[in-house]
């Protein structure tokens, strides 16, 4: 299916009711990625009153979590979808559970930002931290953009894109061991480190969640727990 | 993901990483349920059907499985219920009607020369839309085709006709009273009155016309559970203009579209990735 099938209901007010979602859906990964470029800049700038905001903001993707799911639940129980109808719904529903989990990390993010922005030692891990962190934010809005337009190439590119967070996550970890080697009273401060850093490339796992719902929605097959390969397999198969 | 992940990234053959658990048990194979593993009822090989000069059917071909549901479904005039009653020849009764192809049950072909009709019909039952008891008792109905058979020794009777109403969730409702007129009975009485007839007569194959478009919600319910209940001795065909109905009782569908079978499959299959546009079209409300 492609995203002109969308609108061709004979209902009209059901084609209005999915194209809702659909927008809600954005709304809110548009919410997310605002969170999670406030939280970066926050902690690479040790802006506090930012990662306040990020942290006050985080109801409203929980808030907006709870209406999409709740639209969900309606459709199902009133439209009962099919195919890619039912699709749709459940990949949706699978994202925003993603989304949320991609903004409480936000949030965490935030967090150490405030806690971190007393900070003045110079022997700190925010560059690689920021180049990390741009990573995953362009992997959340090109999973994103690839939702919107439905678009399993440009998911499959998205989940390649995750072996290189987990890399710089693992090196922003051995710059903080050695840190705490050399100088055990900055232990507190990189344990802060360790969890923003976890955040983020937990960020980037959520994003190739959500590009294996988009395999499933378009193609219908179910990648979740297998490799990038057959990731790939799934999305190239042919439908006629 | 982490560091010295060395056991998440033990990789079985197929890249999925298993925690040390045995999956083989979860697998995702997209072939657990498919035709070629059931044993075959019916058989349609390349069956055109003209009334007069207009073509009902074209080029049908589809294998019946035993034991289990197969919906028909597509929108008014496709040819579904035409196609059902090739099954037990109930096109023979229809002016102009030409059939071409085979149609195979249980191997046989049941168009060729010499097939007795009537005995074709008491293997292959049939059940209609609106529920059609005789103006009888609910007993003589139930009783009717073994009568024709020529049985008549009142024990054998009863007994059939008590199995035949417990096989159709009816006996506890009229065991009371089995000398009532049928037609006191309510509507989705009826229907399943009229099941047990088709069923007294132990037949193979049990054809369902909508059988339920004509009962309220709860009689419809009953009818789908009944279903359920009766696959396991009969092969069970049933033609509905209820998707929801189809996707909730049958093993199999398919969807017919003027004339033509677009398209067959194990049901969860066709409701949730159908093959075909013109399925996934229909089954969504897009067709028009």
């Amino acid at each position: 299916m492609d995203k002109s099938h969308l609108g061709q209901h004979i209902s009209q007010q059901f084609n209005e009711e999915l194209e809702d979602i659909r927008n809600r859906v954005m709304a809110m990964g548009g919410l997310v990625e605002r969170q999670l470029e406030d939280a970066i800049e926050a902690l690479t700038e040790g802006n506090a009153e930012l990662g306040e905001v990020v942290i006050t903001n985080d109801y409203k993707v929980n808030a907006m979590e709870v209406a999409i799911d709740e639209e969900c639940n309606q459709i199902l129980a009133r439209r009962q979808p099919a195919a890619g109808d039912l699709r749709l719904i459940v990949a949706v529903i699978k994202t925003i559970t993603d989304l949320e989990r991609i903004g409480d990390l936000a949030e965490r993010v935030g967090r150490m930002a405030t806690r971190l922005s007393v900070e003045n030692d110079s022997k700190n891990p925010k560059i690689d931290m920021r180049h990390l962190g741009n990573h995953v934010k362009q992997m959340l809005h090109d999973a994103l953009d690839a939702f919107a337009r439905m678009d399993v190439e440009a998911a499959v590119n998205v989940a390649k894109q995750d072996p290189q967070a987990d890399k710089e996550y693992e090196g922003i970890i051995r710059q903080l061991i050695t840190y705490m080697m050399e100088d055990p009273r900055t232990i507190t401060p990189c344990i802060d480190y360790i969890w923003a850093a976890r955040a983020m490339e937990r960020i980037g796992d959520h994003a190739g969640n959500i590009c294996e719902y988009i395999v499933y929605l378009v193609q219908g097959k179910d990648v979740r727990h297998t490799s990038l390969d057959q990731m790939e397999k799934a999305a190239h198969q042919k439908r006629s | 993901m982490s560091i010295n992940s060395e056991t998440n990234d033990k990789e079985n053959k197929s890249g999925a990483r298993t925690h040390g658990i045995d999956i083989s048990a979860l697998d995702r194979s997209d072939d657990n349920i498919g035709i070629e593993q059931e044993t075959i009822s019916l058989e349609v090989r390349d069956l055109d059907l003209f009334y007069g000069e207009s073509q009902a059917l074209k080029k049908i071909n589809i294998q019946i499985p035993q034991n289990r549901v197969t919906a028909f479904i597509g929108p008014s005039g496709c040819g579904k219920s035409t196609l059902l009653r090739c099954f037990n020849r109930m096109n023979d009764l229809v002016d102009g009607c030409r059939i071409d192809g085979q149609l195979m049950l249980e191997g046989q072909d049941i168009y060729e020369k010499g097939v007795n009709v009537a005995d074709l019909r008491r293997r292959v039952g049939m059940v209609f839309q609106k529920p059609n008891p005789f103006p009888k008792s609910i007993f003589e109905n139930v009783a009717y085709g073994l009568r024709i058979q020529g049985v008549n020794n009142r024990r054998v009777l009863e007994e059939a006709v008590e199995n035949a109403l417990k096989g159709a969730a009816l006996w506890d409702e009229v065991k009371d009273r089995l000398n009532d007129n049928a037609l006191g009975l309510s509507g989705g009485q009826q229907q399943r009155l009229v099941i047990a007839r088709a069923i007294a007569v132990e037949p193979e194959v049990l054809l369902l016309d909508e059988p339920a478009s004509a009962l309220d919600p709860i009689s419809t319910l009953k009818i789908e559970e009944l279903i359920y209940e009766l696959k396991e001795k009969y092969t069970i065909v049933i033609v509905t203009h209820n998707m929801q109905q189809a996707a909730r009782v049958s093993d199999y569908t398919a969807f017919m579209y003027i004339g033509e079978l677009v398209e067959f499959g194990d049901t969860n299959s066709l409701f949730t990735i159908p093959q075909k546009k013109q399925t996934e079209d229909y089954i969504t409300g897009r067709y028009g």
